[in-house]
């Protein structure tokens, strides 16, 4: 196993005026594993990602993320990361092509991967109405688009098929799922689910880690405990 | 430990501030027209000067938060704005003062520095509602050094247009006819200038001070008393000082070897 | 070395093949990435078609400084105004209208998450600046070509005609200076909770040096009988405005992004 982990984390906390969103805070995933990270609303789940997506900068302990230390290194990884969040990134008075093309430019990938990413989660169709006229499903698979539009290596999704139909589901699959190759980081508030898409789970709890395991060690209920 | 210093600082200050009342009242020459009033602007424009320098200072200052990320620059920044703040109503008042005694009117639009001073007023006025209005403090504190930045290099610039725009009317402070101050005039401004500027830097010191007694002792309630016995904290305007070097707070675990972010590999921003 | 090499699990060709190139040819070294311009460009472009897809700003803005020139007939009790008090019932109504622009000025940004897209692209912070400033620039050249000629209808006394080309040139530093303060301000304001207090509060202030420039050197314009072009003195003053605060606009405005 030569290649290195795709992210190292070592002591990582970060601050929130005199709280700490994140505490100690240790775990590493090798290159093209999946990382699911349980929690309760306000264990810092979010908190995590951002870090990891540079969005938000840590103030303690060791942060490697594609083997660049954050946030010293921060535009050597800036652009190499895809987030799909709650928010879509999406701006609804503009149609689903002209979106996917700002981004393109932003992040300096050609157009015909937009072209070529609307065909595969067959959105050609709709491409040019405006996103707000869009459905949730159909919006999920524009934001899936953006989110893969310039090839991370890393993916960070948080709970990414809230607003998926199952067809679409299937679309996306081979873009986020664990055919695509990528290291992917996933919250998760579905226990049984998201340890079946595991290969490492990690527990989250008012910022600290309560559980560290690969997936195939644990059991659902040591992650149901985590909301308890 | 940020009190060291001022008790000597106390003392000169008190000197400063008597020395400078009695050669106001006693050794400085009464104005022929206008009376013992005048000499108000011995106090008017070394505090006005006091104030603008201190917003300048005061954006400096938040330069250095900026670039250091360390919080006591944004501390620094935010107490000399406060005081300075204080000054520049008392600095206002003054004015006001003076103009009614020396030219009849409340206000005058024509002393270029009295109305600059004016809009500086209104510009500084809005530092502390922006705090409050940010929540996240590591954000608040970045963006009020932003302002205080912003706004450090509007005062020059305001003061410079606002002359310009002035119409020149009414005599100059510094015009005399012989075109300049008086030796004694002088002595007594200058005594003056130095009194009110030991008194802004100790202004600012009490204040540092004393929010760092308040933070300490806030974080040993914490630690011996655990937090339960600490109030949290509602939405402020001030900056917090987490004193690190109280030790640990309760709620720490025994830190692993942290490495900050400026040490990490691969050279600084 | 993107990392992704799992063994014994190919990446799906289609996906990765056809942007390989592309991120080969992007995967930049360490520092901060390469020019501000083109995103600049990408965002301008991205709001300027915003605008004209679904127009706010600029129909709020005309529409409001064409009512407060009623309003300035009826709050003066004047038919007809010239000189310096003209100079200043168009450009204080120029500036309020402007504050509403700026209040909008990030507001798609803000709705839609959007700071977290512009976050995590490999470009210069500061292109945000450029683009918003810019746009913000456009947005009032385009209010201008409706209120100049209003004004000029509605409340001034006399001919514009001759004074137009040295009122352009007032109006054209003037509103380089509110596009570039008014993206700073809007950038502070939008992430605080009073977001549309905290612009008019602390840009109005801020903006006082550039009024002064710009109304000492529009009155003789505006004046019967007046100048036709505006005293050096007064341009001079609102270019180094405009130059003090873009540089240090260009210099700050990444601290406003960044967490």
């Amino acid at each position: 196993m030569d290649a290195p982990p795709a992210i190292e984390l070592r002591g990582v906390s970060r601050r929130y005026g005199e709280r700490l969103a994140l505490a100690d805070v240790s775990v590493t995933v090798p290159a093209g594993a999946t990382l699911v990270v349980f929690g309760p609303n306000g264990a810092g789940k979010s908190t995590l990602l951002r870090v990891l997506a540079t969005l938000l900068r840590p103030h303690g302990g060791a942060t490697v993320v594609l083997g660049e230390p954050l946030p010293a290194r921060q535009w050597a990884v800036r652009g190499r990361v895809g987030l799909l969040a709650h928010d879509a990134l999406l701006y609804r008075d503009l149609s689903a092509r002209e979106n996917l093309r700002f981004h393109a430019r932003l992040h300096g990938v050609p157009e015909r991967r937009v072209e070529e990413l609307l065909d595969r989660v067959e959105l050609r169709g709709r491409a040019d109405d405006p996103v707000r006229t869009l459905s949730r499903g159909l919006l999920q698979r524009v934001a899936v688009c953006r989110a893969v539009l310039h090839d991370p290596p890393l993916l960070l999704l948080d709970e990414p098929r809230a607003n998926l139909d199952p067809a679409a589901a299937a679309l996306i699959e081979p873009l986020i799922g664990r055919a695509s190759g990528r290291t992917r980081v996933i919250t998760s508030h579905d226990p049984a689910g998201g340890l079946a898409e595991a290969d490492l789970a990690l527990g989250l709890r008012g910022g600290r880690v309560a559980l560290r395991a690969p997936a195939a060690e644990i059991d659902v209920r040591a992650v149901e405990e985590l909301y308890a | 430990m940020h009190a060291k210093g001022l008790r000597a600082l106390t003392l000169a200050t008190l000197a400063a501030l008597t020395v400078t009342l009695a050669l106001v009242v006693f050794y400085a020459p009464n104005d022929a027209d206008q009376g013992f009033i005048q000499k108000l602007f011995y106090l008017h424009v070394p505090i006005a000067i006091v104030t603008l320098v201190a917003y300048v200072v005061a954006g400096v200052l938040a330069y250095k938060h900026l670039r250091t990320d360390e919080r006591r620059w944004d501390v620094r920044s935010y107490v000399v704005i406060h005081i300075a703040l204080i000054f520049n109503i008392l600095g206002l008042v003054t004015g006001a003062i003076w103009a009614k005694a020396s030219w009849g009117h409340w206000w005058v639009w024509d002393e270029p520095t009295l109305v600059s001073f004016l809009i500086v007023f209104l510009l500084y006025a809005t530092y502390q509602p922006l705090r409050f209005a940010i929540e996240d403090p590591e954000r608040q504190a970045r963006y009020a050094s932003v302002f205080a930045i912003m706004a450090g290099a509007f005062v020059p610039l305001n003061f410079i247009a606002v002359r310009m725009a002035s119409s020149l009317v009414h005599p100059r402070t510094f015009a005399t006819a012989e075109g300049g101050l008086p030796g004694e005039m002088m002595l007594v401004f200058l005594v003056s200038l130095a009194a009110m500027t030991l008194l802004f830097w100790l202004l600012v010191k009490y204040e540092i001070a004393h929010k760092h007694a308040t933070w300490q002792l806030r974080a040993l309630r914490r630690r011996l008393l655990g937090d339960d016995a600490v109030a949290p904290l509602g939405r402020s305007a001030a900056p917090a000082i987490v004193p690190e070097a109280v030790g640990r707070r309760a709620d720490a675990p025994a830190p692993a070897p942290s490495i900050s972010p400026s040490d990490a590999p691969g050279a600084a921003r | 070395m993107t990392g992704a090499a799992t063994p014994g699990q190919p990446p799906t060709a289609g996906a990765r093949a056809g942007a390989g190139g592309a991120a080969a040819a992007r995967d930049r070294g360490p520092g901060r990435p390469a020019g501000a311009l083109r995103p600049a460009l990408a965002l301008l472009r991205k709001d300027l078609l915003l605008e004209r897809r679904a127009p706010e700003s600029v129909p709020a803005m005309v529409l409001f400084t064409c009512t407060t020139f009623v309003l300035f007939h009826f709050g003066l009790g004047r038919n007809a105004v010239e000189g310096s008090l003209a100079a200043g019932v168009l450009l204080v109504t120029l500036l309020l209208a402007a504050i509403l622009g700026i209040n909008r000025l990030f507001v798609a940004e803000q709705a839609e998450g959007g700071f977290d897209a512009v976050l995590l692209a490999p470009i210069d912070r500061t292109a945000v600046f450029v683009a918003k400033a810019a746009a913000l620039l456009v947005f009032l050249v385009l209010v201008e070509l409706v209120a100049v000629p209003a004004f000029a209808l509605l409340l001034l006394e006399g001919s514009i005609w001759r004074s137009l080309p040295g009122l352009v040139a007032v109006l054209a530093l003037l509103d380089v200076g509110l596009a570039v303060v008014g993206a700073v301000v809007s950038a502070l304001a939008i992430r605080t909770r009073a977001r549309d207090l905290i612009v008019p509060m602390v840009a109005l202030p801020l903006l006082v040096p550039a009024l002064i420039g710009a109304a000492r050197a529009a009155a003789p314009l505006l004046a019967t009988g007046g100048a036709s072009w505006p005293s050096a003195r007064w341009l001079l003053v609102l270019g180094l405005y405009d130059l003090v605060f873009g540089l240090l606009a260009y210099a700050v405005f990444d601290f406003l992004l960044e967490d």
